[in-house]
């Protein structure tokens, strides 16, 4: 027994040191580099600089559009997790596929062909003068950044809630049949009770990548609109501020633990863990 | 005879092709304590599924109280179903579970508190109103089951194997506690089991089934000593099941032997299937006995002993709790009253349905 149990801390060895190099030293640097300024002196300026118009802005759009496309995906999500759950193993590997192979193919790619859909000239304006219907400005909106989050993160949804709904025990939702719910009484206070913790799963794992995204609104949301993300970037890249980049990547990471502290209360079976 | 509450009529039912249910009619009276018994896959699940309406017959017609339910959804139906693994909800606790039923009616509150009440007095969980499915034994999730259930005031309550997940001795003592929940609550109650001991204790009336026919229906006493097949005689406790002879009326060639019997109307020089159980073979000097053999195993069982016998090219398994060694010659002696003798399987279907298991 105690050999095993050291056997295992051996093994894990080669991961650990992974995990501290790859995860824990990245962490601690922006760490040191958020609170610190040029000369290397502690302050927390650059945190406290998320108060400043321009990043409150970016911050508020951020979460606002995230929160919207979190709403997109669940609502989609959710019946389409039921119809899958109820289809028989055949039919519903073929959807799982359909909805699988997309995320198969680069991220940044599908954002970009997304981007040559809602183009000024792109497919989507060019089928509507075709029709000869007026153009939509389509790119460079908000909607726009909305339909590339939903687009990639909606299966990141679909998947905890599904792995919930197969969970259940189709007797529990006899016994409930057969103590006289009818079929919207039993989907109201059985199966969706049930499913919760895969809902707070998909929303954790829907809302965190879409707050920090930056790929997505740079591509689809042109240099018009600036999300959290685009600035911490930009501080990084351009601008060559690390002190600043890491002060802003503190604020968001406070989100996101505040997210995942949330997720963790409910969801105790890990229905998300299968991601 | 009491009065007839259900009819089951001429029920088929198939699943991919393959039937299950062969035009099944059963009669189910008032206050009556039915028992469905068989192997797994002979059809008894489905016809509980029937009667709770989760399944839809194929054919033929599921009559209430004079009333065609055979589509009738399970919501709409005066009976309620106790399932194999409890199926409690597992985000409500205990009060809630019961108050389920009740709550959908629309009951008054006050209505429903005493219910809860009266129903975990019945299924001896009082106080445990608050406590969570999780962190109750498997046997306090089955009574909690049966509590949610009769909180409904069903007129029959169907129970799928409700003891199957539980421990021996946990079995032997709720089944003791159901007869006494069906005498307090008079309702009728269908039970769905394979375990022909479970059958043999609770049940007023036996069903027994395979391959989705009914073998015999009878009281348990009847079922065990007077099995119309060699399937039924099987399948319920051990038995010795030897080809044998008609040769008139109570007169039968076993193994070439002749035994005295209480049987009749078989004819003359009938082929039969004889049955005689293990507990009524009676072990007698060998001169004494009709057959006589060799003792060729001896296990001890608490009880008995469990031997076997060799004589006239049959393994006789017999209870006694008088021992003989192994080795030993013994004779075999019947009461004609315990030999059983039954018509050979007629058809095809019927001569499958014995040899299954």
């Amino acid at each position: 027994m105690k050999n095993k149990k050291r056997t295992g801390q051996l093994l894990s060895a080669p991961y650990l040191v992974w995990a501290a190099i790859f995860i824990l030293v990245p962490l601690g640097m922006v760490f040191y580099y958020g609170l610190t300024d040029k000369t290397g002196a502690f302050t927390i300026a650059n945190v406290a600089a998320i108060m400043g118009a321009e990043h409150a802005k970016a911050l508020w759009l951020s979460i606002g559009l995230s929160v919207v496309s979190t709403l997109i995906c669940f609502l989609l999500a959710y019946p389409l997790a039921m119809i899958l759950a109820n289809m028989n193993v055949n039919q519903h590997s073929f959807i799982v596929l359909v909805f699988i192979l997309p995320m198969w193919m680069n991220f940044l790619l599908r954002t970009l062909a997304w981007q040559t859909l809602l183009e000024k000239n792109g497919v989507l304006n060019q089928i509507l003068g075709f029709f000869h219907l007026p153009p939509l400005n389509l790119i460079n909106t908000p909607a726009a950044i909305i339909l590339g989050m939903v687009y990639n993160f909606l299966p990141f949804m679909v998947l905890p809630i599904y792995n919930a709904l197969v969970k259940i025990d189709p007797s529990v939702v006899n016994a409930a049949r057969d103590l006289g719910a009818n079929g919207i009484q039993t989907f109201l206070k059985i199966t969706f009770p049930l499913t919760i913790p895969g809902i707070i799963s998909g929303i954790t794992m829907v809302f965190v990548p879409a707050l920090t995204t930056f790929v997505i609104s740079k591509l689809l949301g042109g240099s018009k609109i600036l999300l959290i993300g685009n600035v911490i970037e930009e501080e990084f890249t351009q601008a060559g501020n690390w002190h600043l980049g890491s002060g802003l990547s503190i604020v968001l990471m406070i989100f996101i633990i505040f997210n995942m502290v949330i997720s963790a209360i409910f969801d105790k079976n890990g229905e998300g863990s299968m991601l | 005879m009491k009065k007839e509450l259900i009819h089951l009529l001429d029920i088929s039912k198939s699943f991919d092709g393959e039937l299950v249910l062969d035009e099944l009619d059963l009669s189910i009276h008032e206050n009556e304590f039915l028992t469905l018994l068989g192997p797994s896959g002979c059809g008894k699940t489905t016809t509980l599924r029937i009667l709770g309406g989760f399944v839809t017959p194929d054919k033929g017609r599921v009559v209430f109280d004079g009333q065609d339910i055979t589509t009738l959804p399970p919501n709409k139906r005066q009976l309620n179903t106790v399932f194999q693994k409890y199926a409690l909800f597992t985000h409500m606790n205990i009060a809630e579970n019961i108050a389920f039923g009740l709550k959908i009616k629309n009951k008054s509150q006050s209505y429903i508190e005493d219910k809860i009440k009266y129903a975990l007095k019945l299924v001896n969980l009082e106080g445990y109103e608050k406590r969570m499915p999780d962190s109750l034994s498997g046997g306090q999730q089955q009574r909690i089951a049966i509590a949610r259930a009769i909180v409904n005031e069903p007129k029959v309550l169907l129970l799928d194997e409700p003891l199957g997940a539980l421990d021996l001795k946990l079995r032997q003592d709720m089944q003791y506690e159901l007869i006494r929940l069906k005498n307090e609550l008079g309702i009728t109650f269908i039970y769905v089991t394979h375990d022909q001991e479970e059958a043999l204790t609770m049940s007023d009336t036996i069903v027994v089934m395979n391959q989705g026919y009914i073998q015999q229906i009878g009281t348990p006493e009847t079922i065990y000593n007077e099995p119309e097949n060699a399937f039924v005689a099987d399948f319920i406790g051990d038995s010795n099941i030897i080809d044998a002879l008609m040769i008139e009326d109570k007169l039968v060639s076993i193994l070439g032997m002749k035994f005295a019997c209480v049987d009749t109307g078989f004819g003359k020089n009938k082929p039969v299937d004889v049955v005689i159980r293990p507990e009524d073979v009676e072990l007698v000097e060998p001169g004494d006995g009709t057959i006589q053999g060799v003792v060729s195993h001896l296990i001890f069982k608490g009880v008995h002993y469990e031997m076997e016998v060799m004589a006239n090219g049959f393994e006789w398994l017999v209870h006694s709790t008088q021992m003989f060694p192994v080795g030993t010659n013994v004779g075999i002696r019947v009461n004609p009253f315990n030999i059983q003798i039954m018509n050979k399987p007629e058809s095809e279907d019927e001569e499958a349905a014995a040899i299954e298991e």
